[in-house]
């Protein structure tokens, strides 16, 4: 489902080069669950970018079910990001100003739906994540857990194949962490791509494949 | 994304920071107040002279003596001659003319007004009875033939000689002459520098009398009709000019030209001050800019995560547009209604000034208010749209 050939992305900091991946060559299959470790300046966020299409690889190329996606319009990219893939972030990044119905309901109205499906499917999934009387609290009022079930919760309204998280427990204490967990792989059971990037070793070992990372190359790929 | 979603999403947004759209929209309607309320008063003004102008008389060709042109002069006066006086045979002649509905002689002098011991250095007209509806004059009192020795007052001259009762068939002095009061002038207040209730209007050949003399200061003449104005121009301008000896000595105007002329003046000033009114709407369009650049600033991290969940950099474009066009129109409104509101105090305070905002000048308001608030959205809506997810993502 993802095939990643040759991947490489440089950023300039001052006059240095950093290479941050360095012919980067993967294949995940559809229904995989991964994780990629890797100390900090691995390069795991920017893999993890790349496949999420938020970050533009200089040179190699990406295969999203079987097409090109690095040669896609700013527009078509959006497309793919909106209905292929879900992000999961460490700091949540929900819109502070809008409540945690209206944060899920935002893929939806990207989407162009009419606004009494949106409703439906928002109620559907603020049921389905524990949320229902949540619903009209701003992100300032809820919990760090809840945020980040809030911020799942839209990562998936929209059943993406794939679902990226990066560090999606970094913001969290160990409990909450691991019922955050908990939930993204029972979205993992019920069909969905999952990859989790973390430095966190007890996290990384639940994943049933281990992608390790150095320097911008992979140093590891385990079953 | 829909049109409806782009344009509640972009109101939510503007709801969520108060203060800043307030004064973007504060900013917004001052500049279309300004508009508003000073093209008011240039428009007012307008109407006011205009207005001034037509109380003097429609359809108007003044006869003056001598002729105003500033080359060669008076051709006449290297022969020894002067130019020769407008007379009452003049008038007359010029008063047979076809296309003529009326006409009026004109003296202009001062004698002292006497009666019952009160004296009063006054303003007098010599004319006759036409002279009042080609300036637009009403009696309220008695009536006018221009007959000898009648005279009519103004309404404050009746009043103060004869605080006490009615003027008409009273006999005054006038100069070391004798008249009668057939006629009092209704109020009419001040009229191109006349103060018609402080005049006296006395038949032509008594002023002439009076003041000793033949000449007349003009003639005033109404046409038939506007079309009838030009024609009527020349065939006054040939008459006068046979009668005295083809040499061309007098001036003719017409209340039209001069009408016109001041029409475009103030309509050129009206549009100049609304000029300078504009540029106060462009400082606010480079508010509005200023704004929504930190805005895209302060919103960097949330327009990483509309791109990260699939906004397209149009969808973003879009937003910001949005909002600036919900400033611009809340701000156009208001200063809409400020405009009006500030128009209506002037006409509050000055009564006589006709001071309404003409439509053209609050349609452009607000129209400009779109327009730089849109243009001046364009860059920062640009800027917002090209942000790099990643980056923009983690706040830089």
């Amino acid at each position: 489902m993802i095939r990643l050939t040759s991947i490489t992305r440089v950023f300039h900091m001052g006059d240095q080069e950093v290479r941050a991946l360095n012919d980067v060559s993967l294949d995940i299959a559809s229904g995989e669950y991964v994780s990629i470790m890797g100390p900090s300046g691995s390069g795991k966020s920017t893999l993890l970018n790349v496949i999420g299409l938020l970050d533009r690889p200089d040179s190699g190329r990406y295969e999203l079910d079987g097409s090109d996606v690095t040669a896609l319009t700013e527009t078509e990219q959006a497309r793919v990001r909106r209905e292929k893939i879900g992000f999961v972030f460490q700091s949540f990044h929900l819109v502070p100003r809008l409540t945690a119905a209206q944060n899920i309901e935002l893929p939806l109205i990207l989407e162009g739906l009419a606004p009494a499906e949106r409703k439906q499917r928002v109620d559907a999934v603020l049921d389905a994540f524990d949320l229902t009387d949540r619903a009209t609290h701003r992100p300032a009022e809820l919990s760090g857990g809840q945020r980040q079930r809030v911020a799942i919760a839209r990562a998936t309204i929209l059943r993406p194949t794939a679902l990226l998280a990066d560090e999606p427990t970094g913001n969290l204490d160990h409990r909450i962490g691991a019922e955050v967990m908990a939930l993204l792989e029972a979205l993992h059971h019920s069909g969905t791509t999952l990859i989790v990037v973390t430095h966190d070793r007890e996290l990384g070992a639940r994943a049933h494949r281990h992608i390790a990372m150095r320097d911008g190359e992979i140093v590891g790929d385990e079953k | 994304m829909k049109l409806r979603d782009t344009l509640s999403l972009s109101l939510h947004s503007i709801a969520s920071t108060r203060t800043r759209s307030l004064l973007i929209v504060l900013a917004m309607a001052l500049g279309v107040g300004a508009v508003v309320v000073l093209t008011a008063l240039g428009d007012g003004a307008r109407r006011y002279v205009v207005g001034q102008f037509a109380s003097l008389g429609t359809n108007l060709v003044i006869v003056l003596p001598g002729r105003a042109e500033t080359s060669g002069g008076f051709v006449g006066a290297a022969l020894g001659q002067t130019p020769r006086d407008l007379t009452l045979d003049d008038a007359q002649a010029v008063g047979q003319l076809p296309g003529v509905r009326r006409y009026a002689p004109l003296n202009v002098g001062t004698a002292e007004l006497a009666s019952g011991g009160r004296l009063r250095e006054v303003t007098i007209l010599g004319s006759n009875a036409d002279l009042l509806p080609i300036r637009h004059m009403a009696l309220s009192h008695g009536s006018f033939s221009g007959g000898a020795a009648q005279i009519v007052v103004g309404s404050v001259i009746a009043r103060d000689f004869f605080p006490d009762g009615d003027a008409i068939g009273q006999r005054v002095r006038l100069g070391d002459r004798r008249f009668r009061i057939s006629g009092v002038l209704s109020k009419q207040g001040e009229s191109m520098g006349f103060n018609t209730d402080e005049i006296v209007i006395v038949p032509v050949d008594d002023a002439q009398a009076l003041f000793n003399t033949e000449t007349l200061f003009r003639i005033l003449v109404e046409a038939n009709s506007r079309a009838a104005i030009e024609p009527l121009k020349q065939a006054m301008t040939q008459v006068l000019k046979q009668r005295h000896d083809g040499e061309e000595d007098v001036t003719v105007i017409t209340q039209d030209a001069v009408l016109a002329t001041f029409d475009r003046i103030l309509s050129a000033l009206t549009l100049a001050v609304a000029g300078i009114a504009a540029i106060s709407l462009a400082v606010a369009g480079i508010l509005v800019m200023n704004v929504m650049l930190v805005a895209v600033t302060q919103r960097t991290s949330e327009i990483g995560l509309l791109k990260a969940i699939g906004a397209p950099a149009a969808d973003i474009r879009r937003l910001f547009l949005a909002e600036a066009l919900w400033l611009s129109l809340a701000g156009g409104a208001l200063g809409f209604a400020l405009g009006h509101l500030g128009s209506w105090a002037i006409r509050l305070a000055y009564p006589t000034l006709p001071a309404w905002p003409p439509t053209w000048a609050s349609v452009a308001g607000i129209a400009t208010a779109l327009i730089t608030g849109i243009v001046a959205s364009l860059l920062p809506a640009a800027r917002a749209a090209r942000l790099d997810p990643v980056r923009a993502l983690s706040g830089k």
